[in-house]
């Protein structure tokens, strides 16, 4: 089971030609996932690293059966390329790309939502399925099967908690980095959905970050819809408001999106909030003998 | 990206906007000549990058040329503190000095993007010349909005509904409906990320008028604009942030003694609180990107030490396939060469970290190796508090 990706995922790499293309590409493959073949407009019919290079995505999925990509695009051309692989009709478009416009991005969405391609990202890790595959850059060897999902906005956070619960002993189901730009196609809420329904998954750690209300938004469907336990973390705690600390949707504006709300918000619903990013792993330990 | 008054105002005539005739000056010699110019009553207006200028004082009307020279003397080099500027305030450089108008009415505009509809939201007040989160969170039903569609653009029903909303009559509503399609264009045509308009005012003769402008950009589109781009004032920047940003370095001062690097944004403002919470104060804010190499450590390390507060270091890279050896091997030259004398605690993970940490070990210099973020955060919060103390 798990959720996103798994065995069965055919996985082409768009950009796969590119430095971090081909790197994650072959960490991919390394790691058990079916890379299926590559795009990277004009260099159609060659071969990299020895994967099929097509001109475009619908191309690449008629003759692979690709039903999944991975985004390594320079940002200029990589709103194009989400838009590409929701034409193609692939199932899953992870955009790893950081620093795309917010406007282009927009554009994006007002496209593809309501459309059968789900996007994750952009300016994140990515997916894992531990032990199955993986599409993007969170490293494979930290990661142990189990049965705990992770959703996360911050990358090496990410990887941070995914470490404490594999030196505890707990593995994971899936983790998913949605990223931490303004605009995102996956949020907290679509992939705790997810994991509602994924019979393996018996507990989920979310990581959030200040700025904006996503993780309000989420503690409240929790509330409502949520029965498994979940691990709840906020980045930010003691940053200054008006200052973006790093992400771009990472701001406290307008006094709005501080973490102590968001804090607040997720005890509400239930959720078990650590206050240390050194105890989430601690924290799913409990919840789950609980 | 942020930019001035005066700046904004340019941009947004050029789509159509109306505002004031005014020019920018350095010197209080040319404030007279403008002033003469337009013929009094002008204002003049510090041009820095905060709001709350009014408050502060950067904002006077005067009757003469000769007056306008003596304020803008007064303006130019005081520094301006506002609620937006912090404690430490802001020098001023240049004023702007405009033609003085009667002010019928002052209204409040805004367009900034809605992260849960998707949309850009153009948002109007009755309320204009004040803080709009008071209005906002006072008299939220004085607010009135309308999501702008990405691919038809902002309707004309739209604006004419908001117009109504503002108490507008007669050819105002047309006015208005040209006055917030104007600001909608060069909201597309600019990739601005916040347009504000506070006050946007009726003049005595009845017409809208952008009083004052305030114009934001998001920085990933910045590639396409090269002419907004060049606006950047760096010298409203703080220069240690202005110098990180030269190596891709993501940095922000605050107050405290822990000087931190890390990879990633959200792991650094995770290494934040947990400093915090070991019952430290961060010095900064510090994210050296996904990598980390040899040279943007060295970089690193150089505008870390140069804020004077910092006790001690905590580095926390979380690489995962990052070499912890070649991490360490970064760390160790940049400190040798920059001669950095405070305590370190290492926090890396990542392939080699075995080597790395024996590596540390034996360069003789004052690095103290953590396997976790709770200990590496007590160990340099202990190390810097004795730093202090000595």
């Amino acid at each position: 089971m798990a959720v996103l990706i798994d065995r069965t995922t055919r996985l082409l790499v768009q950009g796969l030609t590119g430095r971090e293309g081909t790197f994650h590409a072959k960490q991919a493959a390394a790691y058990g996932t079916t890379v299926v073949g590559g795009v990277t407009p004009g260099k159609g019919g060659t071969t990299h690293e020895g994967w099929p290079v097509f001109n475009t995505v619908a191309d690449a999925v008629r003759q692979t059966g690709a039903n999944a990509s991975v985004i390594f695009v320079p940002p200029p051309a990589a709103a194009d390329a989400i838009l590409e692989a929701a034409d193609a009709g692939l199932a899953l478009a992870v955009c790893i790309t950081e620093g795309i416009p917010i406007l282009d991005m927009m554009r994006v969405f007002a496209v593809i939502r309501g459309g059968p391609t789900r996007v994750i990202g952009p300016n994140c890790p990515g997916v894992i399925t531990a032990g199955q595959a993986k599409a993007g850059i969170i490293p494979g060897h930290i990661c142990k099967p189990g049965r705990v999902g992770i959703v996360s906005k911050s990358g090496t956070l990410t990887y941070e908690a995914i470490h404490q619960l594999t030196r505890l002993g707990l593995g994971q189901t899936t983790c998913i980095g949605i990223g931490g730009d303004p605009l995102i196609g996956t949020s907290f809420i679509d992939a705790l959905s997810l994991f509602a329904a994924d019979p393996e998954t018996e507990a989920v750690a979310m990581i959030g970050e200040i700025g904006g209300t996503a993780e309000e938004e989420a503690a409240a469907w929790i509330q409502k819809n949520f029965k498994k336990p979940v691990v709840g973390f906020i980045a930010g705690q003691t940053a200054p408001p008006g200052r973006r600390m790093g992400h771009a949707g990472a701001i406290i504006a307008g006094g709005k999106g501080t973490a102590a709300e968001k804090m607040e918000a997720l005890e509400t619903a239930g959720v078990h909030v650590v206050k240390s990013p050194a105890e989430i792993g601690a924290a799913v330990k409990t919840a789950l003998r609980s | 990206m942020k930019i001035h008054e005066y700046q904004a105002k340019a941009i947004l005539a050029k789509h159509g906007v109306p505002v004031p005739r005014g020019e920018v000056v350095f010197t209080a010699a040319d404030a007279a000549a403008v002033a003469r110019r337009l013929g009094p009553p002008v204002v003049v207006k510090a041009q820095i990058h905060a709001g709350g200028r009014g408050k502060g004082g950067g904002v006077k009307v005067v009757k003469t040329a000769e007056e306008a020279e003596q304020v803008a003397q007064k303006m130019l080099g005081m520094t301006l503190v506002t609620y937006q500027t912090g404690p430490h305030g802001q020098k001023v450089q240049r004023v702007l000095v405009e033609q003085g108008l009667a002010i019928r009415r002052e209204l409040y505009l805004g367009l900034v993007l809605d992260r849960s509809t998707e949309r850009p939201v153009l948002m109007v007040s009755p309320h204009g010349g004040v803080e709009i989160e008071k209005v906002a969170a006072e008299t939220p039903e004085r607010i009135f909005k309308e999501h702008v569609h990405p691919g038809v653009g902002l309707a004309s029903y739209q604006t004419r509904k908001l117009a109504f909303a503002l108490g507008l009559e007669g050819p105002q509503i047309a006015q208005a409906g040209k006055f917030m399609g104007a600001i909608s264009d060069a909201f597309r045509g600019t990739d601005a990320s916040l347009i504000e308009i506070n006050p946007l005012i009726v003049t005595g003769e009845g017409t809208l008028l952008a009083l004052d402008a305030k114009m934001n950009f998001d920085d990933n589109a910045l590639y396409r604009h090269p002419d907004i781009k060049e606006l950047r004032d760096l010298s409203e920047e703080d220069p240690l942030e202005v110098e990180a940003s030269k190596y891709s370095l993501n940095y922000i001062k605050l107050d405290g003694t822990i000087g931190c690097m890390v990879n990633g944004a959200g792991l650094a403002m995770a290494t934040m609180d947990i400093i915090k919470l070991a019952g430290g104060e961060p010095a900064n804010f510090l994210d050296v990107g996904g990598g980390a190499n040899a040279d943007q450590i060295r970089n690193a390390f150089r505008i870390l030490m140069s804020d004077k507060n910092v006790k001690a270091v905590l580095i926390n890279i979380f690489g995962g396939i990052l070499r912890c050896d070649v991490l360490a091997e970064g760390v160790i030259a940049a400190v040798k060469e920059l001669g950095v004398r405070v305590p370190i605690v290492i926090r890396m993970e990542g392939t080699n970290v075995e080597k790395g940490k024996q590596m540390l070990k034996e360069s003789g210099l004052n690095f103290t190796t953590a396997d976790a973020m709770g200990e590496a955060a007590e160990k340099v919060v202990k190390l810097g508090k004795q730093e202090t103390s000595a």
